[in-house]
């Protein structure tokens, strides 16, 4: 019982729970394998199994899901279909499960599915997941338990960070995106990586918000990821010097909250910055340079 | 204050229910959008974001030259996907613009329900009973549901007909008097002394002839500019079609077959997939026991849960040998480069045939 393996993607909502997900299987003793960070050749493979106008993230995730393919017993593909009433989640997440399930068909997939409108949490998924394979349901709660724990302790830490790089009286920049865009070494890390190496302390949208405060900006968006970040803008907008919005070709809620948050966030220097297949290193530089220069400006910081 | 002029997006034909529904719920003048042409949509792109969906475009389009020739109030509705946030962003658009305007949603609490609209209709005349509200809407329903059958009927046949345009003279004519309806009766009558006109209408139409489902996103399928009328160019091949989405559909039946279709396709789809992803898949299924010759897989670019439910789809079709042809509408397609594909589609089949 104990020699199964479970892949995991490295990709999409790994990146928002992954400590979760990794603390609980560990508990229960079970082989984890993750699939690596990505490179072209998993873009590569992964947009060969969708249509070309799918958004890079998905892309992203169906080859790390390839990378995986003979490499586990099980594949743990998360569907997410409503995670607070009255709101909802891209569609790509609904039909995660489903598209992974057509497109390799010799895979045995982990069934987890969260929807908040059937009652069904991600605590409901997880024990269901332990008890098919075969462990006790105590056993598999008290997993559940250690790993809620040590997940509340990771965001606590974040949260600490992100107060200490607030405090700090450098340049601030806050980034904000889908922890998957965010993370993800083909889209957000190359940006994080520079500005640090610009000395700028980055702000990341990645933790967790007690109340979710969406006013000024939008009162009838309904995408929880999205009220989220918009959230995250509101609380910490006024403590740091520019925000630099992450989104990948074509994210559906993206393209409308984006563009909320681009007209209604007022005084304060934004730059969007779309990923797509094509986009190269040299030109994302040039992008955050000038941006950088201008919140410089702005500020009297630059010597010119 | 101005006098109120109402205005709202265009969806095919049901403008003329919509606004036969808002004149008499709201006593005010309502304007039917300036017609979708090429300048529409050049507009609706101009000022909406990248890469957002293309109904959005074409929405934002009708409303700027609605407001353009005197409309003060727009009304949006919403629900599925990205629709449901369309208009917080398209009234921040516009507003932007500089236009200046009330902007009326339908939705409340992210849905729009017999309540919500009641609501927001409301607000523009405060004088509405609920008993009126609700006696007009379900006439307008009606109406919808009888235009939506004589137009299932007229696709059947259309690609048949003996004498061009007989079929869109009398559909246009039947809207006419559609339009003069005073209630229950004289839509009945109308409805049913059409339904017999165009049963009588002369077709020649062989036993055999091809059959070509029409599957996929609910704007492009019922908005015929933002297909580059597909519907029309496939009759011109002489081809018997089937649409599936009309609002009767939308409205109505979608609720009630959700749990049939999960059934249907349970080899292939353990979840709903989001917006009508299900039941596209549903749909090609449905059109291989039906022994349909080919299906046309319609979009708009960046439809996400079609963009979803297209590798499954695809699968099946592939399980079951059936062909299918995929059209991702974006603002900038050539009529040419489709009737091409189209004319390449009808000749597989045909020859497919023999």
């Amino acid at each position: 019982m104990n020699e199964i393996t479970i892949g995991i993607p490295r990709a999409l909502l790994y990146y928002k729970y992954h400590v979760l997900w990794e603390n609980f299987f560990q508990e229960l003793g079970i082989n984890l394998i993750i699939s690596p960070k990505t490179n072209k050749e998993i873009i590569e493979k992964g947009s060969s199994y969708v249509v070309d106008e799918a958004c890079l993230s998905l892309k992203i995730f169906m080859g790390h899901v390839a990378y995986l393919q003979d490499k586990c017993d099980y594949l743990f593909i998360p569907r997410f279909a409503c995670l607070k009433e009255k709101e909802k989640l891209c569609t790509n997440f609904l039909a995660l499960y489903d598209l992974v399930h057509n497109s390799f068909p010799h895979l045995k997939l982990l069934n987890f599915n969260v929807d908040k409108e059937k009652k069904e949490e991600q605590i409901d998924g997880l024990l269901e997941i332990a008890t098919s394979l075969g462990f006790s349901y105590l056993h598999a709660l008290r997993a559940i338990e250690k790993a809620k724990d040590k997940e509340e302790e990771y965001y606590q830490k974040k949260e600490n960070n992100l107060k200490n790089k607030l405090l700090n009286q450098d340049l601030k920049i806050m980034v904000v995106a889908h922890p998957y865009n965010l993370y993800d070494e083909f889209i957000g890390k190359p940006i994080i990586n520079y500005l640090e190496k610009e000395n700028i302390k980055v702000i990341t949208s990645d933790i967790k918000q007690k109340k979710i405060n969406t006013k000024g900006i939008s009162d009838t968006l309904y995408w929880t990821y999205n009220k989220e970040l918009i959230s995250f803008i509101n609380t910490y907008k006024d403590q740091v010097d520019g925000i630099i919005l992450i989104s990948t070709f074509p994210c559906g809620p993206d393209s409308l909250a984006n563009e909320l948050i681009i007209r209604k966030v007022k005084n304060i220097p934004i730059s969007y910055i779309v990923v797509d297949n094509n986009s190269s290193d040299t030109g994302l530089i040039t992008r955050l340079e000038s941006f950088i220069d201008i919140i410089k400006l702005k500020g009297g910081k630059l010597n010119a | 204050m101005p006098k109120p002029i109402i205005s709202f997006p265009h969806l095919g034909n049901y403008s003329i229910p919509i606004t036969f529904f808002l004149e008499k719920t709201t006593n005010a003048e309502v304007m039917i959008a300036p017609p979708i042409t090429k300048k529409t949509i050049e507009l609706g792109s101009k000022y909406s974001p990248d890469f957002v969906c293309l109904p959005f475009k074409y929405n934002l389009g009708n409303f700027i030259e609605s407001l353009e020739t005197g409309a003060n109030i727009l009304v949006q509705a919403g629900g599925g996907c990205r629709y449901g946030c369309y208009g917080e962003v398209q009234k921040q658009i516009l507003k932007d613009l500089g236009y200046n305007f009330e902007f009326l949603s339908l939705m409340d609490n992210g849905k729009v329900s017999i309540f919500s609209i009641y609501k927001a209709l409301k607000k523009l005349n405060k004088n509405l009973f609920f008993l009126k509200y609700f006696y007009y809407l379900l006439l307008t329903m009606l109406m919808l549901f009888f235009m939506d059958k004589i137009e299932n009927f007229i696709r059947l046949n259309i690609g048949f007909e003996t004498i061009k345009n007989s079929f869109k003279t009398k559909e246009k004519e039947m809207l006419n008097q559609f339009k003069q309806t005073k209630g229950f009766l004289s839509l009945i009558y109308n409805y049913l002394k059409y339904k017999s006109q165009f049963k009588h209408i002369k077709i020649n139409k062989p036993k055999d002839c091809l059959k070509i489902g029409i599957i996929g996103e609910l704007y492009t399928s019922m908005e015929q500019f933002s297909s580059y009328f597909i519907e029309e160019n496939l009759a011109k091949f002489n081809i018997q079609v089937k649409r599936f989405t009309n609002l009767t559909y939308l409205l109505v039946k979608k609720k009630l077959v959700k749990k049939k279709l999960l059934r249907e396709v349970k080899k292939y789809v353990t979840y709903d997939l989001g917006a009508d992803g299900l039941d596209n898949v549903a749909r090609a299924k449905y059109l291989i026991k039906k022994k349909y010759d080919g299906i046309i897989h319609i979009k708009p670019f960046g439809c996400t849960p079609e963009i979803g439910a297209i590798p499954i789809i695809n699968k099946v079709c592939k399980d079951y040998k059936m062909p299918i042809i995929y059209f991702s509408f974006d603002a900038q397609n050539s009529d040419e480069g489709i009737k091409t594909r189209l004319e390449a589609l009808v000749d597989m089949l045909e020859r497919k045939r023999k």
